[in-house]
């Protein structure tokens, strides 16, 4: 096969396509920007990129930017079709572990006795193995106090998973700080 | 058992008036809550300790969190702490914490509060317990809407296009037309080699078979064409061929080729190894 420049916009797009679809893994803007000789400001990447985007708009999978790149994806309206092919559903995380975690990414870094004291219940360690082992979390470092507890903070692949560019686009907590707010006010 | 349903109805027609005041907020806590015994320890042990039972008991009864009562929030908690003690079940130390710091609260309350010198401000003994609450309520309900999240691999897939050499090296089929070439080649190398014995032969394609696989055994790959013996004339590899077939048929030899009008390579079946290795063994006894 020859491997000659591609001329059009459409080749150029059609090569990113390719690429973004045979890739495992998210792939980012350096490393789309290997697959070209040519180098192309951050905006002719957004046009290429939102372009493919559009075109696949109306089918089953679609194109998403997620923290550590672009990537291919089922729309989650068809999951439940999905869901028929296998035997078993994905089980759903316990209370238990989704109050960790959601302590773990809005108050991140923390240590487990921070997260104690928050839910008011020692955190099993299995909760803490179970979020490492998605990927979700882990140790970023430990705190300077005795026993030199580990601190927890979410990773990429946390955001990646829930199709999310940053922290700063989890759900806001404003509606119970607004109460926060009116206690302290009170205190006052 | 199925012939009355109203009786429990018509004793309980203060549950039914308490029930329609439900979500507006209640002069009183109630004194209790009707819980059936089989379902009380599926339900205590729903609470993920002791601050989610308390916001429980305080959300149940529409109470303002920034000025609870505390007289009838211990007494309740603590009646729920006695029913797990009852039911014997494993009554985790931070409940009986909690039961401790809420009579604490209690009775710090039923205190004067000292006058201070200063104007330094008494604080107000829930306040700790509140900020506390109210920050489990918030990450509680934050776990709600991270759970409401569509998921990878939950609520979505990753796509991938699978490519070929991405996967494990894979051995390529062989179709039909390849064995026909590959026969005949065979007949014409045959008929190069032909002498003209007239003899009658006993052919039998399992006697060939068993020739076949013991070319085979040891794991050897063998090109197709050294399965033959030329010598065999036309009426004998055709015996031979009919024994190739049976085999692949039977699974016993794996037949493989890289490529068109490359050799073809037979050897015996991956699973073919140890089970001709026991047979072996007990033919023997």
């Amino acid at each position: 096969m020859s491997t000659s420049q591609p001329y059009t916009p459409e080749e150029y797009k059609r090569i990113l396509e390719t690429a973004l679809l045979t890739t495992p893994e998210p792939l980012s803007l350096s490393d789309m920007k290997k697959l070209f000789d040519e180098e192309f400001d951050d905006d002719t990447w957004r046009v290429l990129l939102n372009d493919i985007r559009s075109e696949w708009s109306g089918r089953g999978v679609e194109l998403v930017q997620l923290a550590s790149g672009w990537r291919f994806q089922t729309r989650p309206e068809y999951q439940s079709y999905l869901d028929r092919l296998k035997n078993e559903k994905p089980p759903r995380y316990s209370r238990a572990v989704l109050e960790t975690l959601a302590i773990i990414a809005y108050r991140q870094p923390v240590t487990r006795g921070d997260i104690e004291d928050i839910r008011g219940v020692a955190v099993s360690p299995n909760v803490i193995k179970v979020l490492e082992g998605r990927g979700w979390i882990d140790t970023v470092g430990h705190r300077d106090t005795p026993g030199r507890p580990a601190l927890y903070a979410t990773t990429k692949k946390f955001l990646d998973d829930l199709r999310l560019r940053s922290l700063a686009e989890l759900p806001p907590l404003t509606e119970i700080e607004r109460v926060m707010d009116l206690a302290d006010a009170a205190q006052a | 058992m199925e012939t009355q349903p109203e009786p429990e109805q018509a004793a309980s027609p203060e549950l039914a008036h308490v029930a329609k005041l439900y979500g507006e907020p209640l002069p009183e806590l109630p004194k209790d809550l009707y819980i059936p015994p089989d379902a009380l320890e599926v339900y205590l042990e729903s609470f993920e300790g002791p601050l989610d039972l308390l916001l429980y008991l305080i959300r149940k009864a529409n109470l303002n969190i920034l000025d609870i009562a505390m007289a009838p929030l211990t007494a309740q908690y603590l009646e729920y702490v006695e029913a797990m003690r009852v039911r014997n079940l494993e009554l985790a130390a931070e409940y009986l914490l909690m039961a401790a710091m809420l009579l604490e609260i209690k009775s710090r309350m039923l205190l004067p509060r000292p006058k201070k010198v200063d104007e330094e401000e008494a604080l107000d003994p829930r306040a700790e317990l509140v900020r506390r609450l109210l920050e489990y309520e918030q990450m509680k309900a934050a776990a709600a809407k991270i759970d409401a999240l569509p998921q990878a691999m939950r609520d979505y897939q990753w796509v991938s296009v699978w490519i070929a050499d991405a996967a494990a090296e894979r051995l390529p089929d062989v179709n039909l037309h390849d064995l026909q070439v590959a026969w005949l080649s065979l007949m014409k190398h045959a008929r190069v080699m032909q002498h003209h014995k007239v003899r009658r032969e006993e052919l039998s394609v399992r006697e060939h078979m068993s020739i076949v696989l013991r070319k085979l055994q040891g794991g050897a790959y063998l090109e197709f064409a050294d399965l033959f013996d030329l010598s065999l004339g036309v009426a004998g590899l055709v015996v031979n061929f009919l024994a190739v077939l049976e085999l692949v048929r039977e699974r016993l030899i794996e037949v493989t080729q890289r490529e068109v009008f490359a050799p073809i390579y037979v050897k015996l079946a991956q699973s073919g190894n140890g089970p001709n290795d026991v047979d072996v063994a007990t033919v023997h006894p």
